[in-house]
């Protein structure tokens, strides 16, 4: 008798287990790995797209939908000349070291990031700071040398998040931040896997352990998902397959924007591509919609200039680059080159540059312009292409968040070198009214669109596949992350 | 033996027949795409990619709309071209330093030849080819000279004990005794004789240069695009498998086809050149 009662309590202990425990766990796999686990001295995307949010934080954040809102400062307040802000930090934040996190650690952060002899790779945020002060604890000023419309937007970035000086030394390995997960362990080349920080001072997680899978190879990735290895795939590496995960009622497939700017990246000083009628020729040779069609499988939007087309303040501008094999001819006629000519195609790794280079390289030999490709690992890339600027076209896809400040810099690797936009972005970064702003930004996209800086090409889209089950994520990437604050699991 | 005798041998041997078939199908179709194919391998039509095999793309198109039937013909084209001059070089290498090998037995020579031939031996093939065209980059010439390096030793060995008989047998004692070199007899007397276990071989590191150009351009390696190639379409098709297994299913075929065409010849032709194993069989 007791036996058989026991037996029955476990199985509705069981049952109700089952019912009202929900899953806690999650596996997220995405292609590639960090090198180290520095948000503030490496521009490798991979890093923010496991810590940021997770367990970084900044004054500000980003928010699914790229708007900026209040991060670890829950309040400002800007100076009436637009030079000074006073943060206030939200209370009871913790490392999760267990030291506390106060106006100390952003001063010290900032000053970090801003130094001379700093590794951030996105040293230009903090250009305009001229000084960082301790008011109190819990409140910190920011001097600005001149206004800039942009510093509550740069202090979101993944480059500008909180660190303190007691965990610095060996953040490349162990990263303690103030958010809502901690860093548990690395398995170089497999996996990272991220616990729940039950101190966190905000709303907490409800996901109790999150692992990070890297999987490079897309049909690694494809067999990953299906066998169900994996629960979410963020960045999923092959378009081709999500039909397959659309009609599959296991998964559910979220297609969202990002910031990728994907070009034709023009070395501006390389002749013949210094002269601005072949570059004409070259946006007219290409068929944007064959290239998303062909390479993205429909994903994409087509762009005419260096700016997301989901900002308020894009320019429709593809029209001055319209396809017209027939133009690009005459144009390459008309710039000495009538029978065309011959240069390098220098692809890095994700599909969207191997493919659409085959593609454009068709196209572009449909007018005559020869293209020598070779298949480049990033390594390489950025080693030949990044750095050594030793390339005639080359396709990415440029994921920084509002990013055409890249074209004022002459010595960026297209080398585009344009007194009149240098001083337009230079007026831009000191302009705080919002009409005026929009006015400089919609002539800036129209100076780089007609001057065929570079070939545009379409707005990379992101597509996240995940299990049925799994809410929560983040549908557009308005910076590489990859956050699990707020996700769960629904029955 | 007369020279009847051996066509009518190797006219039943149904290995040679076959396998001579397949073979000079493929080297037909990449003949004939000098001349004529069906539709321009550059030429991209992206609204009609991916369709399966019918009346106008008898084998489908690929995923930029290329025929795929094109695509095979101009890619045999390129593993016959890679493959025939990695023969090439490993022939025209390996035979005369086996031979030289073989005439000066024991030597300093001999060593020095025959133990680099062992290092190059020791190191997976595969990974070394990676390396020549990680370092020189990735383009079909590479591929060419990766595949080469590694049929030298093998032409080098098979000549080398070959001769090594053939330096005993009388006639090359009355050469010597005519005061003939051994350069004059390497080739006078020794290679003549050795031909037949060349050609046989040859046929063999022929499918495997096939196999290896196809590993390489599968890996990215080997010949960039646009030029075709059967291992790049099948790496291109990969992720499409599961929606359009056209893509990878005829190149599949094509390299299989090829190189199991090439073993048969290569069997059949040492069947019939090796006369122990042709009076057994009948």
């Amino acid at each position: 008798m007791s036996w058989m009662k026991l037996g029955a309590a476990s199985a509705l202990a069981l049952m109700v287990a089952g019912g009202a425990w929900a899953k806690t766990d999650i596996v997220v796999a995405m292609q590639l790995e960090p090198p180290h686990l520095d948000p503030t001295s490496a521009a490798a995307g991979a890093i923010d797209s496991v810590l940021y949010s997770n367990v970084f934080e900044g004054l500000t954040r980003f928010a699914s939908d790229g708007s900026i809102v209040p991060g670890l400062a829950k309040s400002w307040d800007i100076s009436e000349d637009g030079l000074s802000y006073t943060f206030h930090l939200a209370e009871g934040v913790t490392f999760h070291d267990g030291t506390t996190m106060d106006a100390e650690d952003v001063k010290f952060s900032l000053d970090r990031a801003r130094a001379e002899d700093s590794a951030n790779a996105q040293k230009a945020l903090f250009g305009a700071i001229s000084e960082v002060e301790v008011v109190d604890p819990a409140t910190v000023k920011v001097t600005l040398s001149e206004p800039n419309g942009n510093f509550l937007f740069n202090m979101a970035w993944g480059d500008a998040v909180i660190v303190a000086p007691e965990s610095i030394e060996n953040i490349k390995q162990a990263p303690v931040g103030t958010g809502a997960f901690k860093f548990s362990n690395w398995v170089q080349g497999d996996n990272i896997t991220l616990e729940k920080n039950p101190d966190y001072w905000g709303t907490p997680a409800q996901l109790e352990n999150v692992t990070f899978k890297f999987i490079s190879d897309p049909t690694a990735a494809f067999a990953a998902v299906m066998a169900e290895d994996v629960d979410v795939f963020a960045g999923f590496p092959a378009p081709e397959n999500l039909p397959q995960f659309e009609a599959d009622p296991r998964f559910q497939v979220i297609v969202g924007n990002t910031e990728g700017e994907t070009i034709l990246s023009t070395n501006n000083k390389m002749p013949p591509l210094d002269n601005e009628k072949v570059r004409e020729a070259i946006a007219h040779a290409i068929d944007r919609q064959a290239i998303i069609d062909g390479a993205m499988f429909g994903l994409g939007t087509p762009i005419g200039t260096h700016f997301a087309p989901h900002n308020p303040d894009y320019l429709n501008l593809t029209g001055n680059s319209a396809y017209d094999p027939e133009k690009a001819k005459a144009l390459l006629a008309e710039a000495g080159f009538p029978d065309g000519f011959k240069t390098t195609l220098k692809l890095p790794p994700p599909s969207y540059a191997r493919r659409g280079g085959e593609i454009i390289a068709a196209q572009l030999r449909a007018v005559g312009i020869e293209t020598e490709i070779s298949n480049l690992e990033w390594a390489q890339w950025l080693e030949q292409v990044f750095r050594g600027k030793d390339y005639g076209l080359t396709i990415v896809s440029h994921t920084e968040p509002f990013d055409i400040g890249i074209y004022a810099r002459p010595d960026y690797y297209f080398q585009y070198d344009n007194p009149e936009f240098q001083a337009l972005m230079e007026e831009l970064n000191r302009t705080t009214d919002p009409a005026k702003r929009t006015e400089m930004l919609h002539k800036a996209q129209t100076i780089i669109s007609e001057d065929y800086v570079n070939g545009y090409l379409f707005q990379l889209a992101t597509a996240t596949v995940a299990k049925a089950g799994v809410r929560g994520l983040w549908k557009d990437a308005p910076t590489q992350a990859t956050d699990l604050t707020a996700v769960y699991w629904e029955e | 033996m007369t020279e009847e005798g051996i066509w009518q041998a190797a006219l039943r041997s149904r290995n040679l027949v076959l396998g001579a078939c397949l073979t000079l199908v493929f080297v037909g179709a990449a003949l004939l795409s000098f001349l004529w194919v069906p539709y321009d391998v550059t030429v991209m039509d992206i609204p009609n990619k991916m369709q399966g095999p019918a009346g106008a793309h008898p084998l489908g198109t690929d995923h930029f709309g290329r025929d795929i039937l094109s695509m095979i013909m101009v890619g045999a084209r390129t593993s016959i071209a890679v493959a025939l001059v990695a023969v090439g070089i490993g022939m025209g290498l390996g035979v005369p330093l086996g031979l030289a090998a073989a005439a000066k037995k024991g030597s300093l020579l001999d060593e020095v030849i025959m133990r680099g031939n062992d290092l190059v031996f020791a190191f997976p093939s595969l990974l070394i080819a990676i390396m020549i065209t990680a370092v020189f980059g990735a383009s079909a010439l590479n591929a060419i000279i990766a595949i080469g390096i590694f049929n030298i030793p093998v032409f080098a060995r098979l000549v080398r004990g070959a001769a090594l008989s053939l330096w005993t047998r009388d006639y090359v004692m009355a050469a010597r005794v005519a005061g003939k070199g051994a350069t004059r007899i390497s080739f006078e007397h020794i290679l003549p004789n050795v031909t037949n276990l060349l050609i046989v071989q040859g046929t063999i590191q022929f499918s495997l240069g096939i196999l290896a150009e196809a590993g390489l351009s599968y890996v990215g390696l080997g010949a960039q695009p646009p030029i075709p190639s059967w291992g790049r379409m099948l790496a291109d098709s990969q992720t499409m498998i599961s929606f359009a297994p056209h893509m990878a299913m005829f190149p599949g075929l094509a390299i299989l086809l090829t190189v199991l065409g090439l073993n048969l010849m290569g069997d059949g032709l040492r069947d019939l050149f090796d006369p122990r194993i042709r009076r057994g069989t009948r």
